[in-house]
């Protein structure tokens, strides 16, 4: 049994500006209104790299900066696990319009922020973090996998983890073979149950075979199915109701995750 | 960290410029032969020199995963098929069942060759991707972890893990928390990169690429030279009474440098890190480990900052060298194939020279071989550091030494 307590949630996606905002709507306290999603630049990085910094990066920074600051942990020395189905489309497009040209420059820039694990490097840049940060894909399953990382890093003996799970649509020609509709990112701390800090809410994971749980909501459980880092949010839902019960998220195609939550 | 157990490498295999499977992989490093070439990799135009894998492109995927056919997936094939590594796995996952077998594979580009041909025939009007174009099964980081998990027929959890040229290595790290946790009973590890524009000319846009062979810890080295393998290891909890030539994954340490997104720390404090959390994390000291297979890509601020992390932690007489002379660098699948290497040193006991070195740098305090030597082994440790500062230190052993002696 894999377990943990939820310390602080970031999140940031299409008319759901924040945690508190998306909190509200899923609480159904406000209608969701949707709208495309703002991504701010990262303020913790120097001017120079947010000036440059893609639309990945400013997502995963700004999610990862809401949930340490929900926490109220200092990033410094927090493990981070991050997890993307795709990393960064637009860096990917360029450089590949590049190498179809005669020229085949590619700028040393776009070359070296292609790596899956950009987010990851900037963000342990902008806090100074050198605790050790590892960078997922599972396609569709990505949010599943980052989580299941995130509670065996727990259990391997490290008090909290950062989970930062984020996905941005493609530019065409790529978006026509992979339909991911806009941005949104979903970030968590985690901690060792048990441990002083009282968090939002006790979570105990297992593998199931059970059905996935929906979101009445029309238009959010459409947000679920179109971008893979929103399968997090029926667990936000309860995160957001504060009561106790099991939801299950979509993983890969032969299992699924339960949570059992504990407010 | 609480100490978790150690891990049994049940069977391991690379393909790789070295070789074909581990006898050819252990004869060229044997035999101190360079795999290296000049680069006539696909379109490119470039004076730099590569590690390619002979025969890729004739390998066929088995007709129920024809969609995943992509240079890096046959690369993958090609790589399950020496030493029968499938067979193994198919026997194993008979036997634990295929839900309780996971699949950890690092990779930096996956299929992103076949993307970049795709990107040259663009519809000149619309700018649509030709029919065919496969982004789930090829261009995607999880195609490669998705294949082989489909091919040998596991159902357990499945991540792709893609930290650049340290992927491969965290992937044993991750797949042994599992194993810890006891959410799996086996795991199918190892990474796969495969040749591909963006990384030769990328590279070069970062002016690391050698115009020669790399000569890593050459007083006068002038990049790296990029090369490619599919490398896999087959991981179960240690059984009863392991053999003496059983090979085990002591521990494991990660961290990150948090300096600089292409350019590693000048001081190799995140390597240090690396390697004191791995010798931490095995409850063993400096002093246990016989040999360091080093990252050492050649490009003159890598080998510097490890070799300052080397010396800081492990003084200047522990024996250490690159194989990336030798098999060039094979980015997101280094970890996997100097683990490889590793394994094959401790049961042969060989530490491979570093070769194309002329003029050793003096100025790195290390003991840094440039000829093979023979040696009794006992511990090893392996250095694998990528892009975004993402470090990975693996820490191996035989089971007859496997703790401090």
């Amino acid at each position: 049994m894999l377990a943990a307590q939820i310390l602080g949630v970031g999140v940031l996606g299409p008319g759901l500006p924040d945690w508190p905002a998306t909190a509200a709507v899923l609480r159904a306290e406000c209608p969701y209104a949707a709208a495309a999603s703002v991504l701010p630049p990262p303020a913790a990085l120097p001017p120079a790299e947010r000036r440059r910094a893609g639309r990945v990066v400013r997502l995963a920074l700004a999610i990862g900066a809401q949930a340490v600051a929900d926490a109220g942990i200092s990033a410094g020395d927090l493990p981070a696990v991050f997890a993307s189905s795709g990393g960064d489309g637009d860096n990917c497009h360029e450089i590949c319009v590049a190498l179809a040209s005669a020229e085949r420059a590619i700028s040393p820039t776009r070359f070296h922020n292609s790596v899956h694990n950009a987010a990851a490097g900037y963000w342990s840049i902008a806090h100074g973090c050198q605790a050790p940060s590892t960078a997922l894909c599972a396609l569709d399953a990505s949010f599943g996998a980052g989580l299941l990382e995130a509670l065996l890093q727990l259990q391997a003996g490290t008090e909290a983890v950062l989970l930062v799970a984020y996905d941005v649509d493609d530019p065409p020609p790529l978006r026509a073979h992979r339909p991911v509709a806009d941005a949104f990112g979903v970030a968590l701390v985690l901690g060792v149950l048990g441990a002083a800090q009282k968090g939002r809410a006790g979570l105990q994971l297992t593998l199931t075979q059970a059905p996935t749980t929906r979101l009445a909501e029309p238009a959010l459980e459409a947000l679920r199915n179109a971008i893979p880092a929103a399968r997090s949010l029926p667990l936000l839902q309860a995160l957001s109701r504060q009561t106790q019960g099991c939801v299950v998220l979509d993983y890969l195609p032969e299992q699924r995750l339960q949570l059992q939550l504990t407010p | 960290m609480t100490r978790m157990d150690a891990v049994w490498i049940r069977h391991y295999t690379a393909a790789s410029a070295l070789g074909l499977g581990r006898e050819a992989t252990r004869a060229t490093l044997e035999a101190g032969r360079s795999a290296l070439a000049p680069c006539r990799f696909e379109s490119a135009q470039l004076s730099t020199w590569v590690g390619e894998v002979a025969g890729v492109d004739a390998v066929r995927l088995p007709a129920a995963h024809a969609a995943y056919n992509c240079r890096n997936n046959r690369l993958a094939q090609l790589g399950l098929s020496q030493d029968g590594f499938a067979e193994l796995a198919r026997e194993r996952i008979a036997h634990w069942g295929a839900a309780r077998v996971g699949v950890f594979m690092g990779t930096s580009t996956s299929g992103v060759l076949e993307t970049e041909i795709a990107y040259r025939q663009r519809d000149a009007h619309a700018g649509a991707l030709p029919q065919g174009f496969e982004y789930r099964c090829a261009h995607n980081a999880f195609a490669l972890t998705d294949y082989v998990r489909r091919v040998l027929g596991a159902a357990g959890p499945a991540v792709t893990i893609c930290t650049a040229c340290s992927s491969s290595a965290k992937v044993f790290a991750a797949a042994r928390r599992m194993l810890a946790a006891g959410l799996i009973d086996a795991a199918v590890v190892g990474g796969v990169d495969s040749l591909c524009l963006t990384t030769l000319y990328g590279f070069h846009s970062l002016q690391l690429t050698a115009p020669g062979p790399c000569r890593p810890f050459d007083r006068t080295r002038e990049g790296l030279s990029i090369g490619e393998a599919a490398a896999f290891a087959w991981l179960e909890r240690p059984r009863g009474e392991p053999a003496g030539t059983d090979i085990l994954l002591l521990g494991a340490g990660e961290s990150s440098d948090a300096h600089h997104m292409s350019s590693p720390h000048p001081e190799g404090a995140g390597a240090r890190r690396a390697m004191q959390a791995a010798l931490q994390d095995a409850q063993l000291d400096a002093s246990d480990v016989d040999y360091i297979n080093l990252h050492g890509t050649g490009t003159p601020s890598n080998d510097a900052a490890e070799a300052r992390a080397v010396h800081a932690l492990f003084g200047s007489q522990l024996p250490c060298s690159s194989t990336k002379g030798a098999s060039g660098h094979a980015l997101g699948a280094a970890g996997a194939l100097e683990a490889v290497i590793c394994a094959l040193a401790l049961q042969a006991g060989l530490m491979p020279g570093g070769l194309n070195t002329r003029e050793l740098d003096t100025s790195l305090q290390v003991h840094y071989l440039t000829r093979n030597r023979r040696a009794p082994l006992v511990r090893v440790l392996s250095n694998s550091f990528g892009f975004g500062g993402a470090n990975c230190s693996l820490l191996f052993a035989r089971a007859d030494g496997a703790r401090a002696g």
